[in-house]
């Protein structure tokens, strides 16, 4: 049964007869409401699909604190100067206009579960019938000594994109030859694992551009291993020898302090300096899904595989970064691609629509350098209680050039493709 | 390159000799009876409307650039041909472009010389595709694809592959022929198309989701 005033006054008022056996949610002569908090990678798709194959049957909501969404990936080549910041940034205009969602532009301060709504910042409340939850990441600046989050303007993460990435393409910019940047990687799990070596690349791209010959980009990082580490380290060399170095934990033996002002990181090893530091802290869900009882001790949203529902409650919907999906890599495209069975799901709650078998996939492309792009797949099924491995590939070390720079070219479809699912 | 690939194997197959127009044959047809096929037939080409063919699928943008004047002449072609994707911008040929003037020119003089046969009474009835995998793909097609099936798989299609029928790196699946489409997935599945995403997402499917997605995309008008 709903709970809400209305449902239950028009309820009385005689729409009784004819909703004999249907479920207690279409009785009402409104419409139930989706609210979708958070518009991005997951939460534009999920909206989008929801309020598409649903035909005006569901009344969807769509929150997120920013007026227009800037995309983190094919960030990193707005930085290598391969793409202006207009060209990754998008409105919902086309959701409003074309698809009925309506859109609110508010930070959510919490969600009500008991009353299932949700509080906006300004103290209105939002209420929800079912509710799809894709807030990202939140980001642990103390996970990093010495960092905080009042020093990332002047050591940007740029992890989360808009002014951040804006203000590290600038310092970028800025650098002259050789001076150095430094880039502190995050430790598992993150968003976009081959995001920070996709970084470094686009770096030195842009110094051996401007011709900072000198100048070096230095990686220090906690992890022994990464994603797509042999691409990388072969790319580097092939591309930019002697302009990108990596230390993993076994050399540098642990990072001890950074300081900021004087631009220094000190690690077991030595004692690092840089005219620029990249400082990428480790990251838990999206804040709003913590507060609201949706993670468990791993920071994370525990989810059922094959519905992307939440574990800690029925009506909610957890997908992208904040959700544990299992093999599935934090990425745009898993993120993108959970909407798509949250929604499928939702709308079979609420209008007895039919399921079929969740299936899911992924692919990231890495631009190493002009007309280089590696990438690496997989596809996802619901297996041993989690969202697991079915199959996958990755590109192979000394391919050729024409297969890389297919790749690239691919990689831009991909990103037109992408984002007209999500926004129209 | 994908299309070289096709295009060889199935000139090998049926021992035709090279031709400037190889490129072109997965997709489009020329000669006595052409049909269309996943690109309009191209018989009198040279001096035809652009997206005047009836019965073909085009995009809006290419009928908007028919409507406001473009008549392919040799050199209106040789301009589309360097780079389709930005010549009529939002069309849906899946094809890089062919960067070489001189091959290009080889190409339209090829074009002048064969395409002034008559095309088929009913250009648009469907023609048998280039033979890839053909016992596979028989029992396929058929099976009876389910629409319904097919527009949830196709979630995973549209990440990549817009729903619109734009192709801007990755090729329009909008409005095929269902023939076409599944022998492409076959051929991706077998690797004889090349191309690692393609591979695995068509690595879990089996005759029930070819049919699903074909009849699915078959039933897409691109805009
Ligand atoms: C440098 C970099 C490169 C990347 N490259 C790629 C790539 O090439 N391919 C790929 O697939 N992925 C890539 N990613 C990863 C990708 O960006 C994320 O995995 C993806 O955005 C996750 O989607 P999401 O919906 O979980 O979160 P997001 O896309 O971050 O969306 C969350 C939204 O929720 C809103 N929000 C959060 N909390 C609240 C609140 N309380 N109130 C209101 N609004 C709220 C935020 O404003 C935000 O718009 C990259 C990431 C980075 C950092």
């Amino acid at each position: 049964m709903t709970t809400t005033t209305r449902r239950t006054v028009l309820w009385t008022l005689g729409a009784g007869a004819a909703a004999l056996g249907m479920p207690s949610i279409l009785r009402a002569e409104t419409k139930p409401r989706v609210v979708v908090l958070g518009g991005g990678a997951g939460g534009a798709t999920a909206a989008r699909y929801i309020a598409k194959d649903s035909k005006g049957a569901l009344d969807v909501t769509l929150i997120d604190a920013a007026e227009k969404f800037t995309t983190c990936f094919f960030s990193n080549l707005y930085l290598g100067g391969y793409r202006d910041f207009e060209s990754i940034t998008h409105g919902y205009d086309t959701l409003e206009s074309s698809y009925g969602i309506a859109k609110i532009t508010a930070h959510a301060t919490a969600i009500d579960r008991d009353a299932k709504q949700v509080v906006l910042a300004d103290g209105s409340k939002v209420p929800y019938d079912r509710l799809v939850v894709s807030p990202g990441i939140s980001l642990l600046y103390d996970s990093v000594p010495g960092y905080s989050e009042a020093l990332s303007e002047d050591a940007p993460h740029a992890w989360k994109a808009g002014r951040q990435t804006q203000i590290l393409k600038e310092k970028l910019d800025a650098l002259e030859d050789g001076q150095k940047v430094i880039i502190l990687p995050p430790p598992n799990p993150y968003r976009c694992p081959p995001g920070p070596y996709e970084r470094a690349s686009m770096m030195a791209h842009l110094m051996q551009a401007k011709g900072l010959t000198n100048s070096k980009v230095v990686i220090l990082d906690v992890k022994e291993k990464f994603s797509k580490k042999g691409l990388f380290l072969e790319g580097w060399e092939n591309h930019y020898p002697g302009m990108v170095e990596w230390y993993g934990p076994d050399i540098h033996g642990g990072i001890q302090h950074v300081d900021v002002a004087g631009g220094t990181v000190e690690t077991d090893l030595d004692t690092f300096q840089g005219a620029l530091l990249n400082i990428i802290p480790a990251q838990r869900a999206g804040e709003i899904a913590l507060s609201a009882g949706l993670t468990d001790d791993s920071g994370y949203c525990p989810i059922d595989p094959a519905s992307m529902r939440s574990q800690a409650d029925p009506d909610i919907f957890v997908i992208g970064d904040a959700s544990i999906a299992g093999d599935m890599p934090k990425s745009a495209f898993a993120a993108n691609s959970q909407a798509k069975v949250a929604s499928m799901t939702l709308r079979a709650d609420l209008l007895g629509s039919k399921l079929f078998p969740a299936k899911y996939a992924n692919t990231c492309w890495s631009l190493i350098a002009t007309d280089d792009s590696v990438k690496v797949g997989g596809q996802y099924a619901p297996g041993d209680g989690k969202i697991a491995s079915t199959a996958g590939f990755i590109s192979q070390m000394h391919e050729e050039p024409e297969k890389r720079q297919a790749n690239y070219e691919e990689s831009l479809g991909w990103y037109k493709g992408i984002v007209s699912d999500m926004f129209g | 390159m994908l299309f070289f690939l096709i295009t060889l194997v199935s000139a090998r197959l049926d021992g035709r000799a090279e031709t400037p127009f190889d490129p072109c044959r997965s997709c489009h047809e020329i000669g006595p009876g052409a049909k269309n096929r996943v690109g309009p037939h191209l018989d009198g080409i040279l001096g035809r409307q652009a997206g005047s063919v009836d019965g073909f699928a085009y995009s809006k943008a290419m009928l908007k650039a028919g409507e406001d004047g473009l008549t392919w002449t040799a050199e209106t072609l040789s301009e589309y041909v360097s780079k389709p994707r930005d010549f009529v911008p939002g069309n849906r040929m899946s094809f890089r472009g062919m960067v070489d003037a001189e091959d290009r020119a080889a190409l339209i003089d090829w074009l002048r010389e064969n395409s002034g046969a008559k095309p088929a009474d009913d250009v648009t009835a469907v023609s048998p595709a280039p033979t890839v995998s053909s016992d596979m793909a028989s029992i396929v097609l058929q099976t009876e694809g389910d629409p319904a099936y097919g527009e949830y798989l196709s979630t995973e299609c549209v990440t990549c592959h817009q729903a619109s029928g734009h192709a801007d790196g990755i090729p329009s699946i909008v409005g095929l022929p269902r023939d076409y489409f599944i022998r492409a997935l076959l051929a991706y599945q077998s690797n004889i198309r090349d191309n690692e995403v393609m591979k695995l997402i068509t690595s879990s499917m089996g005759n029930e989701e070819m049919a699903a997605l074909a009849a699915y995309f078959g039933s897409l008008s691109p805009n």
